[in-house]
C-alpha cells in the first residue's frame, strides 16, 4: 500500500448505556454485562487508503452505522483516536470541524435525507448555500453535478415527484457538489428495488472512476461489497473480524463466520488468475492479465487446449494456467 | 360468564361502601359528633386565597425593577401590542380616525368589504384551489349581507394580531426546549397546567394587570393559544428524521443553520398543524374574552344573551360558525399546501394574485368615494334572520314547551340528581382516601401522593363543596358523552358511509368556539344544570367519537382476519376483537372528554350553575384575583387527577394487551 493514508482510527471504542463511569479501556465483556452497557463499536482500528473504495459491511446491529457516524464525526467515541489526514478529529475545535466537513467530507444517506421543501436543484446547492456561496454560484455548480449523474431536466422538481432511484442520484449529487476528498455511502442503494440497485452499482462505479475519491461504503449486502470494494471490512458484533481484499476474504476467510458469506459468492467473479496459475510454467498465447478475473478469461483458457502465459502489468511473464484450475473455479472446487 | 376476581371483590366492597356513606353518612356522623368530616370547617381553612389577593396587590401597587415599577412594565407591554391591534382594527373595522369619541372624524376609510373579500378569495385560491376560494368567499360575503361586517372584522382583527404572536412566542419556546432538555422538563408541567386551568382563572389576573380593554383580551388569548404550539413545535422538531439531522451536521450547518433551514423547514407540515391550532383557539379566546373588552361578535352574543334577544344571538352565533369555519377550511389548507416553484417575469407576473387584490383595493377605495355601497355594505341590503329564530324559537317553546320540560326533568330527577346527592354525601376524608387508593392501585405511589396532596388543596382551601358539583355536572355530563360518543365513534369506524357522515359532523363540531354552544340550549331549556349539561355534552362528545373511530379502525387487519378465519360473527368480531383492542384508545378519549367538559364547565357558569366555575366567574366579575385562582387550581387539580388515573390505566391496559413495553 503506497497510497497515503486518508483516514486512520485506532482502538476505536463506543459505549451505549448510562453507568459508564470510571470505566477503563478497553473493558472486558464480563464488566460491560455486569453494568448493563452495550459496546456499538468495539476496538476497531482502521485505515482508509486515498483513491479506494472501502466497504464496512455487516449484518444490521453489527455496529456499521455507529462505525460510520463515528468515521465522519457525527457522533463522539467513548474512547480511541481519529486522525483525518494526520489531524486529530476529536480534539479540533466545532470551528474547525465545520469547516472540514463544509469542505472535505460528503455523505449519502440510506433514506436519501432530501430536503422535503426544496426542488432538487436547491437540495444539491445547499451544501454550498451553507458555507456562504453566492445562489447563482451555488446553482450552477449544482447544475454541474445534477448533469453528472444524469438528472438534467429534473431540477425543477421537488423528491416526492422523484422515484427512489432518482432520489437517490440527487442524494449523491448533493454530496459531490462542494467536492469532497472523503466521501462517506451509508446503504446508499438498500432502499432501492434490486433492479434499480444493480443499475445504480454501476452508476457509483462509473462516478468513482472519474472522480477518484476515498469511499467508506457501508452495506449488508457483501454481494454488493464483493463488487464495489477494494477492500472489505467484516463487522460482527460491533468488532471487525477481517480487513481484506475480496479475492483474499474468499481465499483464506479469517473465520467461520466470514466463510459463511463467501460461500455462495460467485467465485469466478471474485478470483483472480494469479489465484489458480502454476506459478514458474510456461505456457501459449498472447499472455493474459494476471490481475484478471477467472470469469473474463475461462472461455478462453478452456477453448485453447493447452495452458495460456500469464504476464504481469510490465508484460513480464510469471507462469500459466491451465483449463482444469479454471473449471475448478467454476464449478466451486478447491481455489 | 367470568368470575370475579379478588381484586374486583375488594373494589364493589369499596363502592358499596362509598355509596352508603353518601346514602346515610350525614346521620351517622351527625349521630357520632364528628360533623366535621361532612362540613369542611370554615375555621379550618387555609386563606390562600387572601395571600394571592394581597400579592397581587403588592405587585400591582408597590412592586418595582428599580428603573421602572411593574405597572409601568405592564403598561409598556399594553402599549407594544397595543399599536399593531389598532392598526389592524383600523384597517379592517374602523378605519383611521381623528380626534376622540363622538366628534372624532374618519380620515381614511378601513379596506371596503369588496376588497377584503377579494382577499381571502385569493388566499382560499393560493392555499388549494377555486372551491376553498368559492367556499371562504361565500363565507364573507355572508357576514357582509346578513350585517354582522363590523363585528366580525373586529374579531379578526384580534385574531390577526394574537396569531403571530402565539406563533413565533410557540415556535420560539418549544426550539428552546427541543434544544435543551432541562428547559423542556421546566416547561411540561407549566404547559400541562395551562391547558387544564379554566380560562377565566387566567382572565382575572390579567384584568388586574392590564385593565378592562382589548389588550388584557389580547394577553389572555396568546396565553391560551400557545400551549399546544410549543408542544407541537418540540414534538415536530423531535420527530424530523434522524438521517436528516446528520445531513445538516454534515453539511457544516451551525446551530443556527440547523434550526433555521434544516429542522424547521423540514418539520413544517407538522408546524403548521399547530398554527392552526392557534388560530382556533385564538378564534375561540377572542370570543370569550369579550367579557372583558375584546369587543366584536363574541360581545354580540353576550349582550345579546343578557337581553334575551334569541334572534340576535343566534345570528351572531352563527356569523361566529361560518368565521370559524372560513378560517379553519383557509389555514388547513395552508398546511397541507404543494409549494410550486417561483415563476419567471415581473413582480405583477409572479404574483398574479396579489395583484389583483391591490387593483380591487384601490379601486373599491375610489369608487367608494363617490358610491358608499362599495366602501360599506348598505345598510339597506341587510338580510336578517333574527326573526326566523325568533319566531322558530317561540313556535318551539309554544308547541314542545311540555315535551323539553318534562325530557329536562326526567334528566334532573332520575340522572342528575341523585348522582349530584351522591357526590355530595361523600364524607371528604373518606373521599380524600379513596382518591388515593386509586391513585395508588393504577400509578403507584407518587399518582397516590399526588392525589391526596391536589384534594388536599381543594379541602383546605375550602372548595371541597363546589368541588364536588363540579365532579358531579362533568362526571354526568362525560358518562352521557361517552355513551353517545363512543357507539358512534365505532359505528363511523365500521361503516364507511356512516363514517363519512359523522366525520363532517365532528369536524364541525369542533371548529366552533366554546361559547356558541351556550345560545340554542339556553334558548330551549333556559338557565341551570341541565342546560349546563347539554351544552357540555355537546362540546366534549367530539373527542370520545374521534378516539373510539381512531381506535377502532387501528386494530390491525390481521387480527381480524384471524377472527374471520376461527368463524366469529359480525358482533363477535365487533364484542371479542376490535372493542377490546381499542380500549386503551377509547380511556385515552375519555381522558380527552374530560378535559374538555371541564373547560366548557366554566363557561356555562354564565348559565348559572353553582360549581368552581361559577366561582371563578364571580372572582372575574370582582376582579378578585387569590378567589379566581384558587379556585382554577382546584379545577385544573381535579383535571389532573382525573388525567393522570386515566392515562396510567390506558397504559396498563396497553402493556396488557402487548402493544407498549
Amino acid at each position: 500500500m503506497t497510497k497515503p493514508t486518508k483516514l486512520v482510527c485506532n482502538a476505536l471504542w463506543k459505549i451505549y448505556g448510562s453507568n459508564t463511569g470510571g470505566l477503563s479501556f478497553p473493558p472486558a465483556q464480563e464488566d460491560l454485562d455486569r453494568r448493563g452497557l452495550i459496546g456499538a463499536v468495539q476496538q476497531v482500528s482502521l485505515g482508509i487508503h486515498e483513491g479506494e473504495i472501502f466497504v464496512i459491511m455487516g449484518l444490521s446491529g453489527s455496529g456499521k452505522s455507529t462505525l460510520v457516524r463515528l468515521l465522519s464525526g457525527l457522533i463522539e467515541p467513548s474512547s480511541g483516536e481519529l486522525l483525518f489526514d494526520g489531524q486529530d478529529m476529536l480534539k479540533m475545535s466545532e470551528r474547525d470541524l465545520i469547516e472540514i466537513r463544509r469542505h472535505k467530507m460528503g455523505m449519502v444517506f440510506q433514506h436519501f435525507a432530501l430536503l422535503p421543501h426544496l426542488t432538487v436543484l436547491q437540495n444539491v446547492a445547499f451544501p454550498l448555500t451553507i458555507q456562504g456561496q453566492s445562489k447563482g454560484q451555488a446553482e450552477t455548480r449544482a447544475q454541474e453535478v445534477i448533469e453528472l449523474v444524469g438528472l438534467k431536466g429534473r431540477e425543477g422538481y421537488f423528491p416526492r415527484e422523484l422515484s427512489g432511484g432518482q432520489q437517490q442520484r440527487v442524494g449523491i449529487a448533493r454530496s459531490l457538489a462542494v467536492e469532497p476528498e472523503l466521501w462517506f455511502l451509508d446503504e446508499p442503494f438498500s432502499a432501492l428495488d434490486p433492479l434499480i440497485r444493480r443499475e445504480m452499482q454501476d452508476e457509483f462505479l462509473r462516478l468513482q472512476a472519474m472522480l477518484k475519491k476515498t469511499i467508506v461504503f457501508i452495506t449488508h449486502d457483501f454481494d454488493e461489497a464483493i463488487r464495489l470494494a477494494d477492500r472489505i471490512a467484516i463487522m460482527k458484533d460491533g468488532a471487525v473480524i477481517q480487513v481484506a481484499t475480496p479475492e483474499e476474504l474468499v481465499l483464506s476467510p479469517a473465520t467461520e463466520y466470514v466463510e459463511e458469506f463467501t460461500r455462495h459468492v460467485p467465485r469466478d467473479k471474485v478470483l483472480s488468475v494469479g489465484a489458480v496459475m502454476v506459478k514458474g510454467a510456461s505456457g501459449t498465447g498472447d499472455g493474459i492479465s494476471v490481475h484478471a478475473k477467472i470469469a473474463e478469461v475461462a472461455s478462453l483458457v478452456v477453448e485453447a487446449g493447452t495452458p495460456l502465459k500469464v504476464v504481469d502489468d510490465n508484460g513480464q511473464t510469471l507462469g500459466a494456467v491451465d483449463a482444469q484450475s479454471v473449471i475448478n473455479v467454476l464449478i466451486g472446487k478447491g481455489g | 360468564m367470568t368470575r370475579l376476581t379478588p381484586n374486583a371483590l375488594i373494589w364493589i366492597g369499596l363502592f358499596c361502601l362509598t355509596w352508603l356513606f353518601a346514602q346515610f353518612g350525614r346521620d351517622w356522623f351527625a349521630a357520632m359528633g364528628l360533623g366535621w368530616a361532612m362540613d369542611y370547617p370554615d375555621a379550618w381553612v387555609i386563606p390562600i386565597k387572601d395571600s394571592i389577593s394581597a400579592a397581587m396587590k403588592w405587585l400591582v401597587e408597590e412592586a418595582t425593577f428599580g428603573v421602572f415599577t411593574f405597572t409601568e412594565f405592564t403598561r409598556g407591554i399594553s402599549w407594544v401590542i397595543e399599536q399593531p391591534y389598532n392598526l389592524a382594527r383600523a384597517l379592517l373595522a374602523e378605519g383611521f380616525m381623528d380626534g376622540i369619541g363622538r366628534r372624532a372624524e374618519q380620515i381614511l376609510p378601513p379596506f371596503s368589504w369588496i376588497a377584503v373579500t377579494a382577499g381571502v378569495v385569493a388566499l382560499g385560491h393560493y392555499a388549494r384551489d377555486w372551491l376553498l376560494a368559492a367556499i371562504v368567499g361565500a363565507a364573507f360575503l355572508y357576514l357582509a349581507i346578513f350585517g354582522q361586517w363590523e363585528s366580525a372584522m373586529v374579531t379578526l382583527a384580534s385574531v390577526v394580531i394574537a396569531v403571530p404572536i402565539g406563533v413565533t412566542g410557540g415556535l420560539m419556546l418549544g426550539i428552546t426546549a427541543y434544544r435543551h432538555a432541562s428547559f423542556e422538563r421546566v416547561l411540561k408541567p407549566v404547559l400541562d397546567l395551562m391547558q387544564t386551568i379554566p380560562i377565566f382563572a387566567y382572565l382575572v389576573p390579567i384584568l388586574f394587570m392590564f385593565g378592562f380593554g382589548p389588550v388584557s383580551a389580547l394577553v389572555a388569548t396568546v396565553i391560551y393559544a400557545m400551549p399546544p404550539m410549543v408542544r407541537i413545535t418540540t414534538m415536530a422538531l423531535h420527530a424530523v428524521d434522524p438521517e436528516i439531522k446528520d445531513f445538516g451536521k454534515m453539511s457544516g450547518c451551525t446551530r443556527r443553520q440547523m434550526t433555521w433551514r434544516i429542522l424547521v423547514p423540514a418539520a413544517q407540515r407538522s408546524l403548521m398543524v399547530g398554527v392552526n391550532q392557534v388560530i382556533m383557539l385564538s378564534l375561540n379566546m377572542v370570543i370569550i374574552a369579550s367579557m372583558i373588552g375584546a369587543g366584536g361578535l363574541g360581545f354580540d352574543v353576550l349582550s345579546s344573551l343578557r337581553r334575551l334577544d334569541i334572534g340576535g344571538g343566534f345570528e351572531a352565533g352563527i356569523a361566529i360558525v361560518i368565521l370559524a369555519v372560513a378560517i379553519d377550511r383557509l389555514s388547513q389548507a395552508f398546511a397541507t399546501r404543494t409549494t410550486h416553484p417561483p415563476r419567471d417575469g415581473s413582480w405583477v407576473k409572479r404574483h398574479p394574485r396579489s395583484t389583483t387584490v391591490l387593483v380591487i383595493l384601490v379601486l373599491a377605495f375610489v369608487i367608494g368615494q363617490f358610491i358608499p355601497g362599495f366602501q360599506t355594505y348598505p345598510e339597506e341590503a341587510f338580510l336578517t334572520t333574527g326573526d326566523f329564530w325568533d319566531n322558530g324559537v317561540k313556535y318551539l317553546n309554544i308547541n314542545y314547551y311540555d315535551a323539553l320540560e318534562a325530557v329536562k326533568i326526567f334528566f334532573l330527577s332520575n340522572f342528575l340528581l341523585p348522582i349530584k346527592r351522591f357526590f355530595l354525601g361523600i364524607p371528604w376524608p373518606w373521599a380524600i382516601l379513596m382518591v388515593t387508593v386509586i391513585g395508588w392501585q393504577f400509578g403507584g405511589w407518587k399518582l397516590a401522593l399526588m392525589n391526596i396532596l391536589m384534594a388536599g388543596f381543594i379541602v383546605s382551601t375550602g372548595m371541597w363543596e363546589k368541588a364536588m358539583i363540579t365532579v358531579y355536572l362533568c362526571g354526568s355530563s362525560v358518562v352521557i358523552a361517552s355513551v353517545i360518543g363512543i357507539p358512534l365513534g365505532v359505528l363511523a369506524a365500521v361503516n364507511a358511509r356512516a363514517g363519512s357522515v359523522i366525520g363532517v359532523l365532528i369536524d364541525t363540531l369542533q371548529t366552533l368556539p366554546s361559547f356558541v354552544y351556550l345560545i340554542p340550549v339556553v334558548m330551549l331549556f333556559r338557565i341551570g344544570d341541565f342546560t349546563a349539561m347539554v351544552a357540555i355534552v355537546l362540546y366534549a362528545v367530539v373527542p370520545a367519537v374521534r378516539y373510539a373511530a381512531h381506535g377502532v379502525r387501528s386494530v390491525s387487519p390481521e387480527m381480524i382476519e384471524a377472527g374471520v378465519v376461527s368463524g366469529c360473527t359480525k358482533r363477535q368480531l365487533l364484542t371479542r376483537i376490535r372493542l377490546p383492542l381499542a380500549l386503551p384508545e377509547i380511556l385515552l378519549g375519555l381522558n380527552q372528554t374530560i378535559m374538555l367538559a371541564l373547560s366548557m364547565l366554566v363557561i356555562t357558569a354564565l348559565v348559572g350553575t353553582r360549581d368552581l366555575g361559577q366561582e371563578v366567574y364571580i372572582a372575574l366579575t370582582k376582579a378578585d384575583t387569590g378567589r379566581g385562582l384558587v379556585a382554577g387550581f382546584a379545577i385544573a387539580f381535579i383535571a389532573i387527577i382525573a388525567d393522570r388515573v386515566i392515562s396510567a390505566s390506558a397504559q396498563k391496559a396497553r402493556i396488557r394487551y402487548g402493544l407498549e413495553a
